[in-house]
């Protein structure tokens, strides 16, 4: 066979033994692969060893506070939608030390820099919506004036394999936000599952480097109309559908009295499960601790959430102290002025929410009703 | 965001939430539970040039409580140190006011928009502030005495809940003599008190205003912002010439932590400091 030139911007045939051996490459060029595995009956994100821990043969089924894995015995590795997890929680962790504070011999405080982890990540198996989640997070964590060091120390070195979504889960309109089912660029390597091959587009230069000396196939015209077919379809196949979100700015916050507010009010119970799920949902809180000697002092970084009853607390009271006001933050916010403050829409049709809401309190939905309020 | 305005400023583009250490040079008490803390920073540059605009604000630090978002109430075109005027209400604002001079506080800033005092240059300035919202406005104060015939009419509107509450009163005189008419209103008064008892925006019943070239800058409570911008309004004061300072929760000052936000901004970067217009589609809107 002859050789193959990858350049970036070209497409090859993966045979699917090479999953392993792309695998290989990564970790031998000194990445932590993080990849999609089965835990305690959903799919999670943690370091990945050899393909066969991927969720080959499982799909989920997904609707409104719905999950379950179901093995399906198909031969394909990459066809189960995401669970509750992101890639938020590798650039954006959970909790995260800001400063260390120690006192000296004079009673003063000196910082204790804490050095960054710079472990370069690869995430492998990043479905469109996540990949477009990464970049709205981007947006809002590493500006011109100055990048948060935290996402920084970890973004800056990571490799993405993102992969096209040929079977949307049930609470996805990645379609509707035009993140998916194909990715948009920003990946290093891009996958797309057929039966026999993965198709790769190779997105940078660090994807051309992984994938040196594994053997490809030149693409044929069957296979990428399979491809072509297969991620049409899928448009198609989604859970939801989520009709004209540009024009939701001007609607969610022209009507920010809307009756719909109280409505879901009466259902949403403020537990904050949509804003931990969802992949682009920044809010954090600064908290921190003494030690009781009064010699060390840490400062944390957590994830907060708009539904937290001290997320709005100033002297005097919340300004936001009932769930209306609260749920109707996090909407329009997410679906309005995050194009002001970012120049995107904050949701990329993942789901996630819908999935994770107990109370099955589904945004299309909401949205929908106030558009149909505001109309009649 | 971070406005470097070209000189040094606490805020290090690679560890934002870093903060600088300061000593408390001097402590002045203003009322109950009030007190001014001069701040002067330990690094020599930052001493020499940190720069704020009237209106910015700080994030003062007490490692292992936390920190808190002050205005700086200080003159700008003073040197060498800074003033922040706290009252004490949270943990971190009673711990600050139970420090000493030669206690060591952190800080990083300076933050947020400021007032816009070069637009405000030919015109009257109607200031309008209750308790704790007259520290943000008195580094105009101080403007205003500086460079006094750059501006018309200057009025100080300031209410206080008693008489004890009223901020800054030894400087009243000073603020006359700079030719800056000053009235103030107590909601309760006290058996000495001769003044006018009321909320802030009953001053406005004695106050002529020239709609046509008049600002306003409010800070204080929220509800009493509220009046004033329809004391305002009724006498015909176009929305972009009212501005106001809000509050809100800050945990970063960057525009990154999300708790400030109203609507598309974030009070911490686009405000403190809003002319009304911006704010309009909001005020109104119950607890948003």
């Amino acid at each position: 066979m002859a050789e193959i030139q990858l350049s970036v911007g070209s497409k090859v045939a993966l045979p699917k033994a090479g999953l392993e051996k792309l695998l290989a490459n990564l970790h031998r060029m000194g990445y932590q692969v993080l990849g999609p595995q089965i835990q305690d009956g959903a799919i999670v994100y943690k370091p990945l060893i050899s393909v066969a821990d991927l969720p080959k043969g499982y799909i989920s089924e997904q609707d409104a506070a719905t999950y379950r894995l179901v093995y399906s015995g198909h031969r394909r590795y990459f066809d189960v939608t995401p669970g509750a997890q992101s890639w938020k929680q590798f650039f954006f962790p959970p909790f995260s030390e800001l400063a260390n504070y120690k006192r000296d011999e004079h009673g003063l405080w000196q910082v204790e820099e804490t050095e960054p982890d710079l472990t370069p990540l690869a995430l492998f198996g990043v479905f469109p919506c996540d990949l477009a989640a990464i970049q709205v997070q981007d947006r809002i964590f590493l500006r011109e004036e100055w990048k948060d060091p935290i996402y920084w120390s970890r973004r800056q070195s990571a490799f993405i394999l993102a992969v096209n979504c040929m079977h949307p889960c049930g609470t996805g309109f990645c379609a509707s936000m035009g993140t998916g089912p194909r990715a948009n660029p920003g990946f290093d390597l891009s996958l797309t599952e057929l039966d026999e091959v993965f198709l790769v587009e190779i997105g940078s230069e660090a994807g051309r480097l992984v994938m040196e000396g594994i053997s490809v196939l030149p693409t044929s015209a069957f296979w990428l109309q399979a491809e072509d077919k297969g991620l049409e379809e899928a448009g198609t196949k989604m859970g939801r559908i989520l009709p004209n979100q540009e024009t939701l700015p001007d609607l969610l916050l022209n009507n920010l009295d809307a009756h719909q507010w109280d409505d879901v009010a009466r259902r949403c119970m403020s537990c904050s499960s949509c804003t931990q799920v969802c992949p682009t949902c920044f809010c954090w809180d600064a908290r921190d601790t003494a030690n009781l000697n009064g010699l060390t002092a840490n400062r944390e970084r957590v994830w907060d959430s708009c539904f937290n009853p001290d997320y709005s607390y100033i002297v005097g009271g919340n300004t936001r102290p009932n769930t209306r006001s609260r749920y109707r933050q996090w909407l329009t916010h997410k679906f309005g002025s995050w194009y002001a403050q970012f120049g995107s829409s904050g949701c990329v049709g993942c789901g996630r929410c819908i999935t994770w809401c107990p109370a099955r309190i589904d945004v299309t939905v909401e949205l929908q009703a106030i558009r149909e309020e505001v109309q009649a | 965001m971070i406005q470097t305005l070209g000189q040094p400023h606490a805020i290090s583009p690679s560890a934002p939430m870093q903060p600088y250490w300061t000593e408390i040079v001097e402590i002045v008490r203003e009322a109950p539970g009030v007190s001014t803390f001069w701040l002067q920073f330990l690094d020599k540059n930052l001493r020499e040039g940190f720069h704020f605009k009237a209106g910015q604000f700080n994030m003062l630090s007490v490692p292992g409580l936390g920190e808190v978002a002050i205005s700086i109430s200080s003159d700008m075109e003073a040197k060498h140190r800074i003033g922040h005027t706290i009252r004490s209400a949270g943990n971190v604002t009673s711990t600050i006011n139970r420090m000493n001079v030669g206690d060591v506080l952190g800080v990083r800033g300076p933050f947020g928009s400021w007032w816009a005092l070069d637009d405000c240059v030919g015109r009257d300035i109607v200031i309008a502030a209750g308790g704790i919202g007259l520290p943000p406005i008195r580094p105009v104060l101080y403007y205003v005495m500086h460079h006094r015939h750059d501006f018309g009419k200057v009025i100080v509107l300031y209410g206080a809940r008693t008489p004890n509450d009223l901020q800054f009163t030894r400087e009243y005189k000073t603020w006359q003599d700079a030719g800056i008419e000053i009235n103030v209103t107590v909601d309760r008064g006290d058996d000495s008190w001769e003044g006018r008892v009321g909320v802030v925006p009953i001053l406005f019943y004695n106050t002529r205003i020239d709609h046509r070239n008049t600002v306003i800058l409010t800070c204080g409570p929220e509800i009493m912002i509220r009046f004033v911008i329809f004391e305002a309004l009724a006498r015909r004061v176009p929305p972009d010439r009212i501005l106001v300072s809000l509050e809100r929760n800050m945990k970063c000052g960057l525009g990154s932590c999300g708790h400030c936000q109203v609507g598309p901004y974030f009070v911490c970067k686009d405000g403190p400091v809003f002319s009304f217009d911006k704010l309009q589609p909001y005020v109104n809107v119950e607890e948003f």
